[in-house]
């Protein structure tokens, strides 16, 4: 597992879950000492889906986080002063006050979409960056992350259809925390498995245990190589589990204990620990250098953020437009020669759509009708998705051969 | 040279800004191989290849969402909408993603998004949407109708380098009614610009897109009662050409407003406050509006006749206006 990560990548792991931790610690003190002016969302427990799968990024790579994704932000190259500063709406944030939490990017040299709180519209949007860098010929990879509840709107749908028509370079990490809110993910879809979803894309999905860092950065591996090779994109769905309410105002009540205590049991960065232990890549005395590390550095950057300025307030009229503050300019990595005419031009003696209109492809002998009753349900039905967790990407519309044993559900061994 | 209509002023304005920068892109439902529903981009996949001639899934969202990612990667897409109407479908797309990009995160997104306005060709309650002020109404977009070809080609060059998102309507029931003479070279018209189409001294008449023809059969008609309307051709919503409105109030003292947008929350009611508030002085008259009927737009001809503002509603208004 993971032997291609040195042991350098191996501590930068943890390093960047417990930055991501300890910040996030921080932060819920800020808030009840009233100094986060907004909400405060808790991305406990699931640090090792957002570092490990943004340390499968590369620099030139671009990705949008969502709200739970403070750890793919560190990862690419944010600081913690960005963070304390988006959250406490001041004018040294990267928005200047403008907007908070995550919704803050950089288009220039971190390859960072802001999202925006309209959960699934990220989808297109990350597609189109994918289907733009493909055109530039910049080998780019576009990640993003979605959780079960946002999978359940339109724009997902749209955006993750559109992305495998057009094999854009995407990949989507679907968090399972099990929870959108207090809604319990069997009452957000009525499969077992989120990833299932992307055999109806057509499209290569995984299923992985979200709680440990180096499958899911295997995984997130597996799935940026597979779409910098030009195949489209890749699902990875994370299982994990919200380990907070919503936000700080929720106290979660409707959490059951026993599921709180299995995935309490289950937490990334105890069993990270752990592992860098038992294989020898790190002692006690690394890890205090490590953790001290982390400290020096939040430390430094609360301070820079707690004695930081709110924006004056003129600033609310400005910057509506664009009236020339930005120079806008693709970067080319092809020659635009190849697609200025004549060159790109195309020859219309008639159309046809590759692999369209012959009749042997539209396979009739397999359409026999089923009573509805006869059908199986849906996980029993499921193969493209993958029943070990620690395994990679598996291609999307394989032949069917069979009813394969259902993907186990971490919650399994707990609950079910 | 030959005189062209709106579509093959549109055709143009693409086709020369896709040659002269590889930044530009198409995106829409069967702009490619079939040329658009209207035929707007027929003949521009043979030029420039699937990758910038690019077909969609009938995902609204998706190609508003995509339009914008590509945006951020410094092309400048421009997005057909198939109908106009079928935007309120990427609703959201356009005012929490497009409209708040530059001022929330400074990220500018170039892109333009364009598509078949406006009734009068009894579309019936889905085919005919003027859908200008919700547009108008958010800010961080900018908004365009233009009522000539020569006026719809310029602006479409301007919008699409314009740095800002441009939502550019086209009417419909002028695509292929009017011609106009074009240019040899190359030109564009600003945006926010409004022009004076035609000079008068008793009242103000300002209108866009199909009703600028309305408005203008209404003045020649006014003309021969011995009433001089001057009408005024908004061509942007947004920004809003606020000198040329006032300059010709102070001139004329009374304001007439022609719009096929439904009346309330119109643009009408928009200019009128501007002039309350800059000119008030100078008006000798009250501000009066003629619009559609505050309902869908209604598929049977003689409904949608009934719906849709004609030149007599015009010129009623516009003699009593004048007689003042
Ligand atoms: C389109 C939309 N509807 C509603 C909301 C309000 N909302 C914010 S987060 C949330 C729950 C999201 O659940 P999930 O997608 O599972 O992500 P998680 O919070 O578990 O990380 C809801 C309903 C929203 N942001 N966007
Ligand atoms: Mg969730």
């Amino acid at each position: 597992m993971a032997q291609t990560l040195s042991r350098e990548q191996h501590l930068d792991l943890y390093y960047y879950m417990r930055l991501n931790r300890s910040l996030e610690e921080r932060m819920v003190r800020l808030f009840r000492q009233s100094k986060i002016v907004g909400g405060l969302y808790s991305s406990l427990g699931q640090e090792g889906i957002s570092v490990g799968t943004a340390y499968a990024l590369e620099a030139r790579d671009w990705m949008a986080p969502m709200i739970r994704n403070i750890g793919a932000l560190l990862v690419k190259g944010c600081k913690p002063r960005d963070i304390f500063t988006q959250h406490m709406a001041k004018y040294t944030s990267p928005t200047l006050g403008k907007d908070g939490t995550s919704h803050f990017g950089d288009l220039k040299t971190k390859h960072i979409v802001s999202p925006i709180s309209m959960l699934g519209d990220l989808i297109p949007v990350l597609a189109g960056v994918g289907i733009a860098g493909r055109y530039l010929g910049q080998k780019i990879v576009a990640m993003t992350w979605i959780g079960d509840g946002g999978t359940s709107t339109g724009v997902f749908h749209e955006g993750m259809n559109f992305a495998a028509v057009q094999r854009a370079p995407l990949v989507c990490v679907v968090e399972n925390n099990q929870w959108a809110y207090s809604t319990p993910v069997k009452r957000q879809v009525p499969i077992r498995n989120l990833a299932e979803r992307a055999k109806s894309y057509g499209i290569a999905s995984a299923i992985v245990d979200g709680n440990d860092v180096l499958a899911v950065y295997q995984a997130a591996k597996d799935a940026v190589e597979r779409c910098r090779a030009g195949d489209g994109p890749v699902m990875i769905e994370a299982k994990t589990h919200r380990m907070r309410g919503h936000a700080q105002h929720d106290p979660a009540e409707y959490v059951p204990k026993a599921m709180v205590e299995y995935w309490t049991a289950q937490d990334p960065i105890g069993r990270y620990e752990k592992y860098l232990t038992n294989a020898g890549l790190w002692n006690e005395k690394k890890k205090a250098e490590i953790d001290a590390r982390i400290e020096r550095e939040l430390d430094e950057d609360q301070k820079f953020a707690e004695e930081s300025p709110l924006p004056p307030a003129e600033l609310a009229e400005q910057g509506v437009f664009c009236d020339g503050c930005h120079e806008i300019k693709a970067r080319w990595e092809r020659p635009v020669e190849e697609v200025t005419p004549p060159r790109c031009s195309i020859e219309m003696d008639g159309w046809t759509v590759e692999d369209f209109g012959q009749l042997e492809n539209i396979e009739t002998e397999k359409m026999e009708s089923v009573a509805v009753s006869k059908l199986a349900p849906s996980d029993q039905r499921s193969e493209n998705v993958s029943g070990d967790a620690k395994s990679g990407v598996r291609s999307g519309g394989q032949k069917n051969t069979g009813a394969k044993s259902p993907a186990r559900h971490p919650l399994r061994k707990g609950k079910n | 040279m030959a005189a062209v209509t709106m579509v093959e002023a549109i055709r143009q304005a693409l086709s020369e800004e896709m040659e002269r920068d590889p930044a530009v892109v198409l995106i829409g439902e069967d702009i490619s191989v079939y040329g658009g529903a209207f035929k707007v981009t027929e003949g521009l996949l043979n030029k420039f290849g699937w990758e910038r001639v690019i077909d969609t899934p009938i995902s609204e969202s998706a190609i508003i969402g995509a339009a914008v990612g590509m945006s951020y990667m410094g092309l400048r897409p421009v997005a057909e909408m198939q109908f106009i109407d079928f935007l309120a479908c990427a609703f959201n797309q356009m005012t929490n993603f497009v409209a708040k990009s530059h001022y929330r995160w400074g990220a500018p997104v170039p892109m333009v998004v364009r598509g078949p306005s406006g009734g009068g060709v009894h579309g019936g309650p889905f085919h005919s949407a003027n859908p200008e002020m919700y547009y108008a109404h958010t800010p961080g977009l900018k908004v365009v109708y233009p009522s000539t070809p020569y006026d719809a080609k310029g602006l479409l060059k301007s919008a699409i380098r314009d740095n800002n998102p441009v939502l550019f309507l086209e009417h419909k029931f002028l695509y292929r009614r009017i011609k106009e003479e074009l240019p040899e070279g190359e030109y564009t018209v600003p945006l926010g610009k409004a022009i004076v189409r035609r000079e008068g001294a008793d009242l103000t008449i300002i209108s866009y897109a199909a009703m600028m023809h309305t408005s203008l059969e209404a003045a020649e008609k006014l003309a021969a009662e011995g009433i001089s309307a001057e009408v005024i051709d908004l061509r942007t919503l947004m920004p809003l050409d606020k000198e040329t409105i006032l300059a010709s109030v102070k001139k004329t003292s009374k304001l007439l407003i022609v719009h096929e947008d439904t009346r309330t929350g119109g643009i009408a009611g928009e200019i009128a406050a501007m002039v309350c508030e800059n000119a008030f002085e100078d008006l000798d008259g009250p501000i009066q509006r003629v619009t559609s009927l505050d309902t869908p737009v209604p598929y049977s001809p003689p409904l949608e006749e009934r719906f849709l503002p004609g030149v007599p509603d015009v010129m009623r208004a516009a003699r009593e206006l004048a007689q003042y």
